[in-house]
């Protein structure tokens, strides 16, 4: 193995053997042979990595694509089918914390356990104690039963002990929502001394700004391939893209269909209403940010001379996130006589994630309703970033 | 095999919260190592002779030398053969040499028998019969080739029983039959002589000779008695060794 590389993978293949009705007695398997029938399901079809050494990776992708498969199969708890994994040096894995705790020792013999199923002999152990017991702050409990611990204690102590262990290469599976936002940020940055000392580390997560902070590569995986992979920076928003586009649902966007709540004296009646964003595409999820145009057609039952057009955006849970109207941006009404139609562009689509529901409102200039269409179109919004809140504020950092 | 000496640690660890924790919360707590075997014994003792009397002389200390070898033997493979299940959460979430787990029931199970072994020390000083220095030194060595029999045996059934669950099972019964198969109870001399090719393939018999040779009779066990013992354990434990590497990989799968 070269030097640089400290985990390498080639050509992997793992199946699962899904059984439509697993007899594992002995009556079952001897008199119902037929029906240990199974249907093996490829969890990854030739995956080919190589990680060098004091590389952090993250490894993304949708639930079942195979990469909590990928690592455990890097920390031996399965084997590959086909093809072959080599890792050079002690490996360590935070799949699972507080491994064997017994809730009737005390911490401090707990941390023996523990640690001990990481392979550490009773000397590593006792050279670690101290900084095991510092980290996680549970001095003053530690030799008290894990029983009287609260929830968030037990973790700490746990991970505690998984992070301190010194492995030369560190396999992390969506742990780091660990204790209080203290002891996160805490745990993060342990994280970051332990990958600048060099250990190589490869995290599964679906925090994609997580990954963003800690990893030099991300690899993207869909249907057991590697479907891309580069710096998160690149390939986070293709991921992101993708579920969007995955999210659609065809009972959501959409042109105004059967019969809503919709009231006014219908003197003039929308007809259809469509969304369209930046790339002329109807109906796609939005990226918060985009550009996005409204287009209404409406047909006319009988003139009317002063016509204001509207739009309200609700948010799905009721709240009402934005309204306006061409009177209360000072265009004077309209005289509509014939079948027309009528758009509004709004150039950023600051709405955070989530899905929207677009009322549209033809009345006159007494605010008299004509025809005012309740959830006549729903979209939904996605991002990259994880603001949080109801919008995006257009803003700059400055420090000194 | 290096690797399984770096994790000896979590062997020891294992071993002491099993023996830590199964007299948890009784009364006597830790006594029961030693009160449990000396109630068999007094059960045993008035049955064979009060019941059922036989003309061996001192039946009880004929029977409580072998009984407490045979009770690790038993215990080890029935406890054993489900450790594997009842560990499912280490093996599905961590890497460590599946071997661990059952070396460390049978060695829990072994570290119980030595502890019984200071009340037949005590017994075989009260019936009078004394102890043979030279005999004694072959003590240890019977010791460990049973315990290779029983671990050889444990690894076959633990590994077994995660594909095929039903051997938990059947194996209640195996070792009772295993038992009366074996001169626990009575002496390898009523064994009618057509069956005695027979008794002779199982691997248990020559240890409880050795054990009843040096505690009982006082004598050194014969060295084919010592041979056969050595040998049989030998291959119980390579073959078991050797089934449990190969189906250890789809552990994690099939739990």
């Amino acid at each position: 193995m070269p030097q640089e590389d400290a985990i390498i993978i080639k050509n992997v293949e793992k199946k699962f053997r899904v059984f439509y009705d697993k007899g594992q007695s002995f009556k079952e398997k001897l008199i119902f042979t037929s029906r240990n029938r199974y249907e093996e399901r490829s969890v990854l079809n030739g995956v080919s990595l190589n990680i060098k050494r004091g590389e952090a990776i993250g490894l993304i992708g949708h639930n079942g694509c195979g990469k909590s498969t990928l690592l455990k199969l890097m920390t031996r708890i399965l084997y590959p089918d086909r093809g072959t994994i080599s890792i050079a040096g002690r490996v360590s894995s935070l799949l699972e914390l507080g491994a064997g705790f017994h809730p009737d020792m005390s911490g401090r013999e707990n941390i023996y356990t523990n640690a001990s199923i990481f392979g550490l002999t009773k000397k590593e152990i006792d050279r670690r104690l101290d900084d095991i017991i510092r980290f996680s702050e549970l001095a003053e409990f530690i030799d008290n039963p894990v029983r009287t611990y609260s929830s968030g204690m037990y973790m700490r102590l746990a991970f505690s002990v998984a992070i301190n262990v010194d492995a030369d290469v560190l396999l992390i599976d969506e742990i780091l929502a660990v204790g209080d936002a203290n002891f996160q940020a805490k745990c993060f940055n342990r994280l970051k001394e332990i990958k600048a000392s060099g250990t190589t580390i490869v995290i599964v997560s679906h925090s994609l700004s997580q990954i963003e902070q800690m990893c030099d590569r991300t690899i993207w995986l869909n249907d057991g391939k590697i479907c891309a992979e580069g710096s998160p920076r690149d390939i986070h928003p293709l991921y992101m893209e993708f579920m969007g586009r995955n999210m659609k649902n065809p009972d959501v966007a959409g042109t105004a269909a059967g019969s809503m709540t919709r009231w006014g004296n219908q003197d003039i009646k929308i007809s259809s209403v469509k969304l369209t964003d930046d790339n002329g595409s109807e109906g796609e999820p939005v990226r918060t940010g985009s550009s996005v145009t409204f287009s209404i057609d409406y047909e006319v039952i009988n003139p009317v001379a002063d016509v204001v057009f509207g739009i309200a955006i609700y948010r799905a849970d009721g709240v009402h996130c934005y309204g306006t109207n061409t009177k209360i941006d000072r265009l004077s009404a309209f005289d509509i006589k014939e079948n027309g139609s009528f758009s509004i562009t709004i150039e950023k689509m600051n709405l955070l994630p989530a899905e929207y529901i677009l009322d549209v409102s033809i009345e006159n200039s007494e605010s008299i309703p004509i025809d005012y269409y309740k959830d006549v179109l729903r979209f939904v919004t996605y991002s990259s970033y994880e603001e949080q809140g109801c919008c995006r504020l257009d803003h700059r950092w400055i420090t000194e | 095999m290096k690797e399984l000496y770096n994790y000896r640690q979590m062997i020891f660890s294992l071993v002491k919260k099993d023996l830590r924790g199964r007299y948890k919360g009784s009364v006597l707590g830790f006594l029961w190592t030693f009160i449990n075997p000396l109630l068999q014994l007094v059960v045993y003792t008035i049955v064979f002779s009060v019941i059922l009397p036989t003309n061996i002389e001192k039946y009880y200390l004929h029977l409580f030398v072998a009984l407490i070898p045979w009770i690790f033997f038993s215990s080890s493979i029935t406890v054993g053969s489900s450790s594997i299940i009842a560990q499912k959460d280490l093996v599905k979430k961590i890497y460590f040499p599946r071997e661990v787990i059952p070396i460390s029931y049978v060695t829990s199970c072994f570290v119980n028998m030595l502890l019984c072994f200071i009340v037949i020390f005590a017994v075989v000083a009260f019936s009078g019969i004394g102890f043979n220095p030279a005999a004694l030194l072959c003590l240890p060595l019977i010791m460990i080739v049973e315990y290779m029999l029983a671990l050889g045996v444990t690894l076959l059934t633990s590994a077994i029983t995660v594909y095929f669950r039903d051997l938990e099972h059947i194996l209640g019964i195996v070792t009772m039959a295993w038992m009366y198969m074996t001169p626990v109870m009575y002496s390898v001399d009523i064994v009618p002589e057509k069956y005695r090719g027979l008794f002779s393939l199982n691997p248990m018999m020559p240890v409880i000779q050795a054990y009843r040779d040096i505690l009982y009779y006082a004598r050194v066990p014969k060295l084919f008695t010592l041979t056969e013992a050595f040998v049989l354990g030998i291959f119980f434990l390579v073959l078991g060794w050797i089934v449990f590497s190969k189906l250890k990989k789809r552990f994690a799968e099939e739990l």
